[in-house]
């Protein structure tokens, strides 16, 4: 089995958007992500597997045209009770 | 190391330290040679740089234990700032990686007869990839330490590989505009190094993917344990002292009466969520870590009640109080391994937040259900 496709959180939830648009087909996503979301179609990256996406944002900091948007954070309880709490505090 | 100029380019770099702002102490200062894995010193263009040991000692390893139960976490650390591994020159490759000492080791040991630079970012003794969600292991980082180290003298050539997993917080085309050099993107691990560097710096795509192999899950479960252990034992003595309080027989009978019941089947929900959700997460059914947590939850709970008889023969427990430990142990083991998605390698933002909302609703439901029917068992209907 290839590393990485044995686990998948839930379905229909993340934040990752592509504009298709402005995509230059450069590859920069598909080298940086570490959880194969993306594949290159006719020279433009395409989003083939949207809920491997654990909303890392390395795609998006390294996308030459903007053209990768997600809403970044860390997938951890205490991390997002602490945000909703509004006050600082350790995940990892 | 005067020659040091401001940031240019302010917009792109706003964060970027100028000379006037870094703390010269703790941005600029080359890495103490009085660190235990310095082994001498090599020569290069700006002077001498500190070597570094390409094998780990017992004492490293001792280290990475220790900090894996959570000890001395915070002090495990190394001087950010350019080191030598072998006897690298002009040309050889530039490494860079975080500060956390573990990250660092990882590094160095999985190099052996290697000569590279390795540049050590200063993540606040953060791993690469926690570092980078943070941004401490970021570009503004990455660049000032590339200025402060004068690697554009150290070094001919103009790539420095960064961990893939440092992408999160390194935008490599802010690095190429600003300091002339190339970031490529490192393997996910840093064994796949001599292949990646063998293959000339280009990564299998198996190398890019970040798995969560049984070993990697185990060896986060410590740390995990030591968070809610103490807890969970305010709990039991908790459990212990209320069940003295009822039942009619002396504090110490009616203690262990329910208590110990009680004890058991907390230490079963702290198994089943700490422990048995990690190791068995590939198998166990549903997406959500609480559903996870709560399979493990039911079945230790069964199997206890299952060996209740054998454990103590004397006292077979109440169908009420078996209710509430029903109840009560999968919300428990749930909640804990919820908890469990910030150890995991796969977990989004979006995802943990959807699972909670619905999820911490139903285990404070259970578990109060399930303490209501405690507190009936053992004051009201004994």
């Amino acid at each position: 089995m290839k590393r990485g496709g044995f686990f998948r959180y839930i379905d229909n939830v993340v934040t990752l958007e592509l504009d298709q648009g402005l995509c230059t087909g450069c590859g920069i996503c598909q080298e940086v992500c570490p959880h194969q979301v993306f594949s290159l179609d006719h020279g433009k990256a395409r989003i083939v597997a949207r809920d491997n996406c654990m909303e890392c944002s390395a795609c998006a900091r390294n996308c030459p045209v903007q053209a990768l948007r997600v809403e970044a954070g860390e997938g951890c309880v205490r991390a997002i009770i602490n945000e909703l709490l509004g006050r600082e505090g350790e995940c990892c | 190391m005067k020659t040091v100029p401001p940031v240019a380019e302010k917009g792109l770099l706003p964060l970027a330290l100028t000379m006037a702002e870094a703390k010269p102490e703790t941005v600029f200062k080359p890495p103490s040679t009085d660190q235990d894995f310095v082994v001498g010193k090599v020569a290069s263009a700006v002077g001498q740089v500190a070597r570094v040991a390409a094998s780990l000692t017992g004492q490293d390893r001792m280290g990475s234990w220790l900090v894996r139960c959570n000890i001395g976490r915070m002090s495990f650390v190394v001087d950010p700032g350019l080191y030598a591994l072998g006897s690298p020159n002009s040309g050889s490759p530039v490494l860079v990686t975080a500060n956390y000492k573990m990250s660092f080791d990882q590094l160095r040991g999985a190099l052996p007869g290697r000569d590279c630079w390795l540049l050590v970012l200063d993540t606040k003794g953060i791993n690469v990839w926690c570092a980078a969600g943070k941004g401490t292991f970021g570009t503004v980082e990455l660049y000032d330490r590339i200025i402060a180290s004068r690697l554009t003298e150290v070094v001919s050539h103009r790539k420095i590989i960064v961990p893939q997993l440092g992408a999160p917080g390194v935008n490599g085309l802010g690095i190429k505009k600003h300091t002339g050099f190339q970031v490529v993107w490192g393997p996910v691990l840093a064994s796949d190094l001599p292949a990646f560097l063998d293959r000339g710096m280009k990564a299998e795509p198996a190398m890019r993917c970040k798995g969560f192999p049984l070993a990697e899950r185990m060896a986060l479960v410590p740390v995990e344990l030591t968070q809610v252990v103490g807890k969970t034992c305010l709990l039991m003595l908790f459990f212990l002292i209320f069940s003295g309080l009822g039942g009619g027989h002396s504090f110490w009978e009616a203690s262990l009466d329910m208590g110990l019941f009680a004890v058991l089947a907390l230490l079963a929900a702290l198994v089943s969520g700490t422990v048995l959700v990690p190791l068995m997460l590939p198998w166990l059914s549903g997406r959500a870590f609480s559903i996870k947590g709560m399979w493990t939850g039911l079945f230790s709970y069964l199997f206890l009640v299952a060996i209740s008889g054998l454990v103590s023969p004397a006292r077979i427990i109440g169908p009420l109080e078996a209710v509430a430990w029903l109840l009560m142990v999968p919300a428990l083991s749930s909640w804990l391994g919820m908890n469990y998605t910030g150890a995991s390698t796969y977990t989004s933002r979006s995802g943990v937040r959807h699972e909670m909302l619905r999820a911490i609703p139903v285990q404070a439901a259970a578990g109060s259900a399930g303490f209501l029917c405690w507190l009936a068992a053992r004051f009201w209907l004994t």
